[in-house]
């Protein structure tokens, strides 16, 4: 086909733009959910200078744009892993089985929120609160039932944990040590990402420093004995739910990786030893293109930095190996049927993206936990993208087109221009302290919010197309409260049943390890395996470490 | 020069999720309230206590985590001892219908659920306030 000469084109878009302005259009912003404007037509110029190596690559080269892998979906699909977890550990575990019957091939598991704090069942800032927003574990006993015909050998379990992570990772390890599987033949994920807690998801319990001093121990011990362990989750689904941008949910999370980096090498770690274990773990929001876009720009922008200002020699650490969840936030308590439909668009475009992982949320969640028949739902429409929509055939489907490599491109400049900011500010601890994020999210959030009260940005069945005397016709899931009398029987019979003296002697090994340098995710272990209680572990590194305190601001 | 409406933001027991809160403190300060936030992980004994020293005609509560029915009844037990009862209760979050009902028995002025506008919440907080300017 011979080339057209370059004016017959400008002619031709001359032509459409001319054309394109005699129309009426549509008297709404043609922005995204973030409020980035997209142009009626992208074309060759829009993604010119984009050099197909350097900034494309192939699959599971580098810069890793098209995917980290290069067999992707072809050689294996993302992992179906739904997050889940409410009431008894008992409970739990029956979910657990119900969806790996049904298809589920990872585990993840939703604790509650006295869990995520580090208190247990019968600690009274816990009542009111056991088992209600996941499940409730206090010890090793409690983490034993939850995996009850489970074999970690065979399949990996992600933990959404963060404070007490090293807790809970030890209970882990030591459930499946007593099934006789070995700490190196587990493989699995702690979130573990101590500074999105300070910026987004709030569920901190020390302050900053110590915090990292506990990551960059799990690091190095991971290293050595659970080199099949993803050790921190480095997360944006939290920030966005938080009501940030896609370009700021985007560039916090990766400042948040740098961040771990530095930590790693600063505690006297090789990065190739820690980074290839680094994962992350980003939202699926409404955006279609917008999501898509974010997602190659996450592994580019990845690359190029472990890579150049790192100096990683493994390509293993340059890969920006993600799970992802659809937005919590984007669905809604007014006709729950179509956060179906919601979710299913969302995980579609996680799959365009290259997702490795993938948790579908449930049309029940802005009212409830999920019900069974709700995730079973949820757990269908990955399956239904798998198998039957085709995308999986082809590796990065979207590369090339003229408006996801502009986007892409686009939103990595945008999140460069955050780095700088957050550099000037003097790094990411520091920027915490000012409180940078926590401005910009909370900035976000409430625009949004305004944005949706003038009707600019439409939420379906509730700014419009809303359904009058609307009545709730689903299944909800409810929380017995016996639930919380049995977990504090529980805990407190397994305090009577252990070996007391020896669960004294190592709980008093703790505050000397937390003042000295030593990694504390030994004496820890030596806790969890005499049944010591999460809430004992971290009152005891409470004693040392401090408690952070907030600036309430808003 | 009537008073402003002075209204306390607050985030009962362990639960971190404080858009909504944050939101809604924002809106009701461009409305022109007073509005102090208490941040997060407060005890009904710091929330009751807050209330009272900063002589609020109202306090909402934001809950997602699911322990309203524990939450809610406490501050307003305690604000009925220390002799606040006068203060306006409302809350938010996740509270499902049957016990946004119960609630509003035990004396819960309003739950206002996902969804709401905030234009509803000034409205309603202004209405219920009107007496007392």
């Amino acid at each position: 086909m011979k080339k057209k000469k370059a004016s017959v084109i400008d002619e031709a878009k001359e032509r459409w733009e001319r054309a394109y302005a005699g129309e009426p259009v549509q008297e709404i912003d043609f922005t995204t959910v973030s409020s980035e404007p997209v142009k009626p037509l992208y074309t060759g110029e829009d993604a010119a200078g984009l050099d197909s190596l350097d900034d494309l690559g192939f699959p599971g080269d580098y810069p890793f744009t098209r995917g980290v892998y290069p067999t992707m979906y072809r050689g294996r699909l993302w992992t179906m892993r739904q997050f889940s977890g409410f009431g008894t550990p008992r409970d739990t575990n029956g979910r657990y089985h119900y969806l790996l019957d049904h298809g589920q091939t990872g585990l993840s598991v939703a604790f509650d929120m006295p869990t995520i704090m580090g208190y247990d069942s019968d600690h009274p800032r816990a009542e009111g609160e056991v088992g209600r927003c996941g499940v409730a574990i206090d010890s090793l006993r409690d983490l034993e039932i939850l995996f009850d015909g489970i074999d970690p050998s065979k399949i990996t379990t992600s933990m959404t944990i963060n404070a007490p992570a090293s807790i809970l990772l030890a209970f882990y390890l030591c459930a499946g040590e007593k099934k006789g599987v070995r700490f190196d033949q587990m493989g699995g994920t702690i979130q573990n990402d101590i500074l999105k807690e300070y910026i987004a998801q709030k569920s901190w319990i020390f302050p900053p420093e110590p915090s990292m001093r506990l990551i960059t121990d799990i690091l190095a011990f991971c290293a050595d004995h659970v080199p099949k362990w993803n050790t921190i989750s480095i997360s944006g689904y939290h920030i966005r739910e938080a009501g940030s941008t896609a370009v700021q949910e985007l560039a916090f999370t990766l400042a948040d990786g740098f961040a771990y980096v530095e930590a790693g090498i600063k505690a006297g770690l090789d990065v190739d030893v820690f980074a290839p274990r680094l994962s992350f773990f980003f939202n699926a929001h409404l955006d279609f293109f917008e999501e898509i876009a974010k997602y190659r720009a996450a592994r580019r922008i990845w690359a190029k930095r472990m890579r150049g200002k790192y100096g990683a020699k493994d390509p293993r650490s340059w890969l920006c190996r993600f799970h992802t969840q659809t937005a919590g936030c984007t669905l809604t308590a007014q006709q729950p049927e179509n956060n179906i439909v919601r979710t299913a668009f969302q995980g579609l475009s996680a799959v365009l993206g290259g997702t490795q992982s993938l948790h579908t949320n449930s049309m029940d969640e802005a009212l409830n936990l999920p019900s069974e028949k709700a995730v079973r739902i949820a757990l269908r429409t990955q399956q239904l993208i798998a198998h039957e929509t085709g995308v999986i055939n082809t590796i990065d489907p979207l590369a090339g087109s003229y408006f996801i490599e502009a986007k892409t491109r686009e939103m990595e400049e945008q999140a460069e221009e955050y780095f700088r900011k957050v550099e000037e500010l003097g790094g990411v601890v520091k920027a915490i302290e000012a409180g940078f994020f926590q401005r910009e999210i909370g900035r976000s959030a409430y625009e949004y919010q305004k944005a949706v009260e003038r009707e600019q940005k439409i939420v379906v069945g509730v700014n419009r197309f809303q359904v009058e005397g609307e009545k709730i016709e689903i299944p909800l899931l409810k929380i017995d409260p016996e639930v919380e009398i049995e977990q504090r029987n529980a805990v407190r019979k397994v305090r009577a049943d252990r070996d007391n003296d020896k669960a004294a002697r190592e709980l008093a090994r703790l505050p000397e390890a937390a003042r000295g340098g030593d990694n504390l995710m030994n004496v820890i272990l030596d806790c969890a395996r005499c049944y010591c209680s999460e809430g004992e572990i971290i009152a005891a590194l409470k004693e040392v470490f401090g408690e952070y305190q907030e600036p309430a601001v808003f | 020069m009537a008073r402003k409406i002075r209204v306390l933001i607050a985030k009962p027991g362990l639960d971190g999720h404080d858009r909504g809160a944050k939101v809604v403190a924002n809106a009701l300060r461009d409305a022109g309230m007073e509005v102090i936030y208490t941040g997060l992980h407060q005890t009904p004994e710091m929330i009751a206590e807050s209330a009272i020293q900063e002589d609020v005609d109202v306090v909402g509560m934001s809950i997602l985590s699911g322990a309203h029915m524990t939450m809610f009844p406490r501050v307003m037990e305690l604000l009925k001892q220390k002799g606040a009862a006068y203060i306006k209760i409302v809350g938010g979050g996740i509270v499902p219908e049957e016990d946004v009902g119960k609630l509003e028995a035990l004396g819960v002025a309003k739950v206002f659920g996902p969804g709401t506008d905030t234009r509803s919440i000034v409205a309603f907080i202004e209405k219920s306030c009107a007496h007392t300017a």
